[in-house]
């Protein structure tokens, strides 16, 4: 499973969007679909929890919760420098 | 004795902050060992000798950086997050080099040996305390004893700090042997001059890679390694200064690391449970409020300290000799807070000796501030200034 059908299911749960997660494509705005900045804290959690991986400060901006895709990209930053 | 250091023939080019970062790596990979072992922590040590640290805070025309306080206090920092006892080393070893290059009093042979300190990276201690004095510093019952051109020095103390593994070490005596017990001056003994009969272990609750154990100390130096200015003025206006402010530093270190483990503990609480804030969230607001009190109480003391370092009035007055005693013992009691905080906020998993959330290393040597000069002490000499003190 790629990092993309992960973040969708953490999104799916956690980003409280007013439209099915299957509907919105890799760079639609979640802000724009009704994620509120609480729900992306939770996001931002669930996502660390899911690769076992932390954010950094750095990281820890709005435009890296802004889509699916963003997310996914920095995700795999971090594994990458992990690994 | 420890055996003379191979040096680089080439200097570390690498930036101070890439310098710096290197060693604090150092001494966190060992942190743990040195902790256990209560031994000294000889891989950061030799990691800032490689990396020509220890001549730091030379001025450049001894072949040092020229490092202000508040850029030693920073590294200080780094380097006690990452291992208590490095920082400690670090900051002892600066306070006793800025005691003797700043106090070298024309002295060309003095001079020569501050030098030392660049090119070879010697690493300095100090032997202030003394058996049967009570443990006032400021007060000698060893005196020096001139005879001809060399002195010779007998002293008792129960702590010379990382003692074995010095290269100089900076001894206070009296005068001579009709001095009063204050009339004290500083006496700068290479390692080949000393001898050192080690009385007493070091096997404490923290700071255990200090290697502070007591040593009978026996040293036969020439006669012009005595600092002519008398010791109260290097002590006022260089020693105090230097150590509360880089100790300080250095506790300041500890707390930001005990609050990162604290941070990163809430976090994974936050993962466990998402969508509700965790128990522990709340008192880390409060612990980081801590830490930003005590970071500004640093910053502050440090930069006014630059700001007069070369102005001895004010090095030497009232108003500044209490605010840097109150600096030691308001730091040392924040740092022993946090620690207690951290272990509040992390629970069991910062008690345990082991796991990344552990807070029990540095809970401990923090616990070690204000007993390293008591601060009953420091408060007494505060107390007895402010009673002089116009308002």
């Amino acid at each position: 499973m790629s990092a993309v059908d992960t973040v969708r299911r953490v999104v799916e749960t956690h980003a409280k969007i007013t439209v099915p997660v299957a509907t919105l494509a890799d760079d639609s705005d979640l802000y724009a679909a009704g994620m509120t900045s609480h729900a992306s804290v939770n996001v931002m959690l669930a996502v660390e929890d899911a690769f076992d991986i932390e954010f950094p400060d750095a990281l820890l901006t709005k435009s890296t919760f802004c889509t699916i895709g963003s997310i996914s990209a920095a995700v795999e930053g971090l594994l990458e420098a992990a690994a | 004795m420890r055996m003379p250091t191979a040096i680089a023939k080439t200097p570390d080019a690498r930036p101070l902050d890439e310098r710096v970062a290197y060693v604090a790596d150092v001494a966190s990979r060992f942190a743990g060992e040195v902790d256990a072992a209560a031994r000294f922590p000889a891989e950061a040590v030799d990691a800032l000798r490689s990396t020509g640290l220890l001549g730091a805070s030379l001025p450049t025309a001894l072949g040092g950086e020229g490092l202000t306080l508040t850029q030693l206090g920073a590294i200080a920092a780094k380097l006690g997050a990452a291992c208590s006892s490095t920082g400690m080393v670090f900051a002892m070893h600066h306070s006793q080099v800025l005691s003797l290059s700043r106090h070298l009093g024309g002295s060309p042979s003095l001079a020569v040996l501050a030098g030392r300190i660049a090119s070879e990276q010697l690493l300095l201690a100090s032997a202030t305390t003394e058996l049967g004095i009570g443990g006032d510093v400021r007060s000698s019952s060893c005196f020096v004893d001139l005879q001809g051109d060399m002195v010779h020095l007998v002293k008792n103390a129960p702590v010379i700090s990382y003692g074995s593994e010095a290269d100089l070490v900076l001894v206070t005596a009296r005068r001579n042997a009709d001095s009063a017990p204050s009339d004290q001056v500083l006496v700068v003994c290479d390692a080949a001059h000393l001898e050192l009969e080690a009385t007493g272990g070091w096997d404490t609750l923290g700071l255990r890679g200090t290697a502070s154990m007591g040593y009978k100390l026996n040293a036969r130096v020439p006669a012009d390694r005595v600092i002519p200015e008398p010791y109260d003025r290097i002590s006022n206006e260089t020693m105090l200064p230097a150590c509360h402010v880089l100790w300080a530093s250095v506790w300041l270190g500890m707390s930001r690391a005990l609050v990162e483990t604290s941070r990163q503990y809430v976090r994974s609480a936050a993962r466990r449970s998402i969508g509700s804030v965790p128990p522990g969230a709340t008192k880390l607001v409060d612990l980081i409020a801590e830490l930003e009190r005590f970071e500004s109480l640093v910053d502050g003391l440090a930069r006014r300290t630059d700001e007069i370092s070369d102005d001895r009035d004010a090095l030497g007055g009232i108003g500044y000799q209490v605010s840097i005693n109150n600096l030691k013992v308001t730091a040392s009691e924040l740092v022993a807070q946090i620690a207690i905080a951290a272990l509040g906020i992390t629970g069991i998993s910062g008690y345990r000796n082991d796991g990344k959330h552990s807070v029990a290393r540095i809970f401990r040597d923090a616990q070690g501030a204000a007993l390293m000069v008591h601060n009953d002490r420091i408060i007494a000499n505060t107390a007895r200034l402010i009673l002089v003190q116009k308002g």
